[in-house]
C-alpha cells in the first residue's frame, strides 16, 4: 500500500483522537457552560438549535449565532478553536453547495458576474443556509466541547432515552477508541514493513484485510465484553447512575435557555 | 449523505425522526425476543467499527478514494435489527461528537442510511445468496451489489428530501428557506458521486469483507445465511419450507385470476381457433390450418383441457383445481423420486 494512503488513514485517526483529547480538556476549565447541570446544558444548547432550524430570517439566526459566540467566550472556549474546528468547516462544506444558489435560484437579478446574474433570492437562500448550519453545528459542539460524554449520556436519559441506547451508546464510544488504536497499529506495522509503492488492486486488498481482521477482532471483543458483563451478574437489567443537581442558577439559566429559544422562534416566523 | 441542521425543514425532520423512532423501536422489540444480554455488546463493538472503517480510505479504480458506510457489512453479520441500531449508533456519535451531520436532521440520517440502508443490504445480500454455501463466490458478489444498491437507495432518500424543501418550504417571495435546490438539480447532483465512487467503495468493502470472512471466520456468515457451515445447504429449513408452501398455497388461490385476461396466448391456438383468426393471405378469404397441425393436435386428449375439468361448471373453481391437482402430481412425483434415490443409497450402505 503506498505510504501516502497509509499516512494520510493514520493522520485521519489521530485527528480525531486529538479532538476528542481537546474535548476533554475544555469540559474540564471553570467556564459557564461547564458550572451548568449537563441537563441544563444538553435540554437548553438543543432547545436553541432547534429554534436555529425554526427561524425563517437571518437577523434571527444571526441574532442566535450571536448567543452562541457568547456562551463560547463565557466557558473559555477560544474563537479560535471554534473557528477551526466548526466555521471554516462548515464554511467550506455549505458554501459549495450553497454558492451555486446564488445563480440559480430565480428571482430579481441584483448584481451580475459576466453571463451570470445573482438574484436576491439567491443571496437571501444561501446566506440563510450559510448562517444557519453554522450556528446549529456552533451550538452542538459548544455542548460536546463543553461536556464530558458520560455525562452527555446521562444526561439523554432527560429526553427519555432507552436505557439500552443510552448503554449502547456509551459501549461504542469508548470501544472506538481501542478499535481505532487497534487500526492504528496495523496500519503502522503496514508501513513499517512497506518499501515503494503496491499497485492500487493489492491497496484495495489490503485495506479490505485490514478491515476483516478488526472486524473479527472487535466481534471476539463484544463476545469477551458479553462474557465479563454476565460473569458479574448482568442479566439485561440496566441500571443507570443520575448524580446530577440542579441549584437555583441552573433553572434561571434553562429558564433563560428557553426563553430565548421561544423568542428567536416567534420572531423568526 | 451526512445531512447537516439546517437543509431540511423542521417538518420534514420530525417526519423522518417518526420514521426513524418507528425503526429502532421495531429493532429493539425483535431484538429483545432474541438473546438481547448477548446482542447489546456485540452491536455496541459493530457500531464502534463501523464508525473506524469510515475512516478507512479506500483506493478506487480511477486514481481516486473514498469511504464505505458499513452498512451492508453490519447486515450481514447481525442481520436487519442489530444493523439498524449499530449504524444509528455510529451516526448518532459521529453527529455528536464530530459535526458529520445534525442533531435535528438525526432521525432523517438515521433513516436513510441506518434503516433503509440495512434493508436494502440485507434484502439484496438475502435475495441474490439464496442458500448458496457460506463459501459460495456469489456470497461475495451478493455482498457487493447489496452494499452498491444500500449506498444508492440511502443517497437517493436524501437526494429527495433535499429537493422537496424549495417547493415546500419557502417564504412570500419565492426564497428557499432551507435546502435550495429543486429535485431536477438535487437528485443528479448526488446519485453522480453515490452511483460512482462512494457506492463502489461501499460495494468493494462489503464484497471484501465476506469473502475474508469465508476463509478466516465463516461462522460469522452464519447468522443470516440461512445454512449450515458443513453442508453448504439449509441448516433450519423449517421457517422457509414453511414460508414455501403459504407462497404456493397463495398462488393457488390467485389462479383464478387467469380468467380476466382477455384473448388467445399467442402460438396457443387449438385448430378451431385458428380457423377463426384472421387469414394469412388476405387474398385468401378461407381459414387455413395447417394439416400437421391438425393431425397432431388429436394425438393427446388432456384429462382438465383449458384448466377446465368438463364435471365442473365454475370457470374459476375449475382454474382451482386444476392448480390443485398439478402442484399434487408434481408434489407426488417429487416425493416418489426422494424415495427411490434414498432406498438406492441405503441399498448402497448395506
Amino acid at each position: 500500500m503506498s505510504r501516502n494512503l497509509l499516512q494520510s488513514t493514520m493522520i485521519g485517526f489521530g485527528r480525531r483522537l486529538t479532538r476528542t483529547m481537546l474535548s476533554e480538556k475544555i469540559a474540564r476549565e471553570h467556564g459557564l457552560l461547564q458550572s451548568l447541570d449537563p441537563r441544563v446544558r444538553v435540554v437548553g444548547l438543543l432547545a436553541l438549535v432547534l429554534a436555529v432550524t425554526l427561524s425563517r430570517k437571518i437577523s434571527v439566526v444571526a441574532a442566535l449565532l450571536a448567543i452562541a459566540i457568547v456562551l463560547a467566550l463565557s466557558s473559555k472556549v477560544s474563537p479560535v478553536t471554534l473557528a477551526k474546528r466548526v466555521w471554516l468547516i462548515a464554511l467550506g462544506f455549505t458554501g459549495v453547495i450553497a454558492l451555486p444558489a446564488l445563480f440559480v435560484t430565480p428571482g430579481r437579478a441584483i448584481a451580475s458576474l459576466g453571463s451570470l446574474s445573482i438574484t436576491e433570492q439567491g443571496l437571501r437562500t444561501a446566506t440563510l443556509l450559510v448562517l444557519r448550519v453554522e450556528t446549529a453545528v456552533t451550538l452542538t459542539t459548544l455542548l460536546m466541547l463543553c461536556t464530558p460524554w458520560a455525562q452527555v449520556l446521562k444526561a439523554l436519559r432527560v429526553l427519555h432515552l432507552p436505557k439500552e441506547a443510552v448503554t449502547m451508546l456509551a459501549m461504542s464510544y469508548r470501544y472506538i477508541f481501542l478499535l481505532v488504536e487497534t487500526a492504528g497499529q496495523m496500519f503502522e506495522s503496514r508501513i513499517s514493513r512497506t518499501v515503494g509503492g503496491l499497485p492500487r488492486a493489492e491497496q484495495r486488498r489490503m485495506t479490505t484485510r485490514t478491515a476483516g481482521v478488526l472486524l473479527s477482532k472487535s466481534v471476539a471483543l463484544g463476545n469477551d465484553v458479553y462474557l465479563a458483563m454476565e460473569s458479574r451478574g448482568f442479566r439485561g437489567d440496566i441500571q443507570v447512575l443520575s448524580d446530577f443537581r440542579m441549584r437555583s442558577l441552573d433553572y434561571v439559566v434553562l429558564l433563560l435557555f428557553l426563553v430565548a429559544a421561544a423568542a428567536a422562534v416567534w420572531m423568526g416566523r | 449523505m451526512h445531512i447537516p441542521d439546517g437543509y431540511l425543514s423542521p417538518s420534514t425532520c420530525a417526519t423522518l425522526y417518526v420514521g426513524a423512532v418507528a425503526g429502532w423501536y421495531s429493532a429493539l422489540r425483535r431484538l429483545k425476543r432474541a438473546l438481547f444480554t448477548r446482542v447489546i455488546p456485540l452491536i455496541s463493538v459493530f457500531a464502534a467499527f463501523s464508525f473506524v472503517v469510515m475512516m478507512f480510505n479506500l483506493p478506487l479504480p480511477g486514481g481516486t478514494t473514498g469511504h464505505a458506510l458499513g452498512v451492508t457489512i453490519a447486515a450481514i453479520v447481525l442481520g436487519p435489527s442489530g444493523a439498524i441500531l449499530a449504524i444509528s449508533i455510529a451516526v448518532a456519535i459521529q453527529a455528536l461528537f464530530f459535526g458529520d451531520g445534525g442533531i435535528s436532521t438525526l432521525g432523517a440520517n438515521c433513516f436513510n442510511m441506518a434503516i433503509v440502508g440495512s434493508l436494502v443490504a440485507y434484502g439484496t445480500y438475502r435475495l441474490m445468496a439464496m442458500d448458496a454455501g457460506i463459501r459460495s463466490k456469489r456470497r461475495v458478489v451478493a455482498a457487493a451489489v447489496a452494499g452498491y444498491l444500500a449506498i444508492n437507495a440511502a443517497a437517493l432518500l436524501a437526494a429527495i428530501e433535499f429537493g422537496i424543501q424549495p417547493a415546500l418550504f419557502h417564504d412570500a417571495g419565492g426564497t428557499p428557506l432551507y435546502a435550495p435546490y429543486p429535485l431536477s438539480i438535487a437528485v443528479p447532483a448526488m446519485m453522480i458521486g453515490h452511483l460512482t465512487f462512494a457506492g463502489l467503495a461501499e460495494a468493494v468493502i462489503a464484497a471484501g469483507l465476506v469473502a475474508y470472512l469465508q476463509v478466516a471466520d465463516p461462522a460469522l456468515l452464519l447468522n443470516t445465511s440461512g445454512v449450515s457451515l458443513e453442508s453448504g445447504t439449509a441448516g433450519t429449513p423449517t421457517g422457509s419450507v414453511r414460508r414455501l408452501w403459504v407462497a404456493v398455497a397463495v398462488l393457488m388461490l390467485l389462479t383464478p385470476l387467469g380468467i380476466l385476461a382477455a384473448g388467445t396466448a399467442w402460438g396457443e391456438w387449438s385448430p378451431a381457433t385458428l380457423a377463426q383468426s384472421t387469414p394469412v393471405q388476405s387474398s385468401d378469404p378461407s381459414p387455413v390450418v395447417p394439416a400437421g397441425l391438425v393431425r397432431l393436435s388429436s394425438l393427446w386428449t388432456a384429462p382438465f383441457p383449458a384448466y377446465a375439468p368438463g364435471f365442473v361448471h365454475s370457470r374459476g373453481f375449475g382454474y382451482l383445481l386444476s392448480a390443485m391437482f398439478g402442484v399434487g402430481v408434481l408434489l407426488g412425483l417429487s416425493l416418489a423420486t426422494r424415495r427411490l434415490i434414498t432406498n438406492r443409497r441405503k441399498g448402497l450402505e448395506t
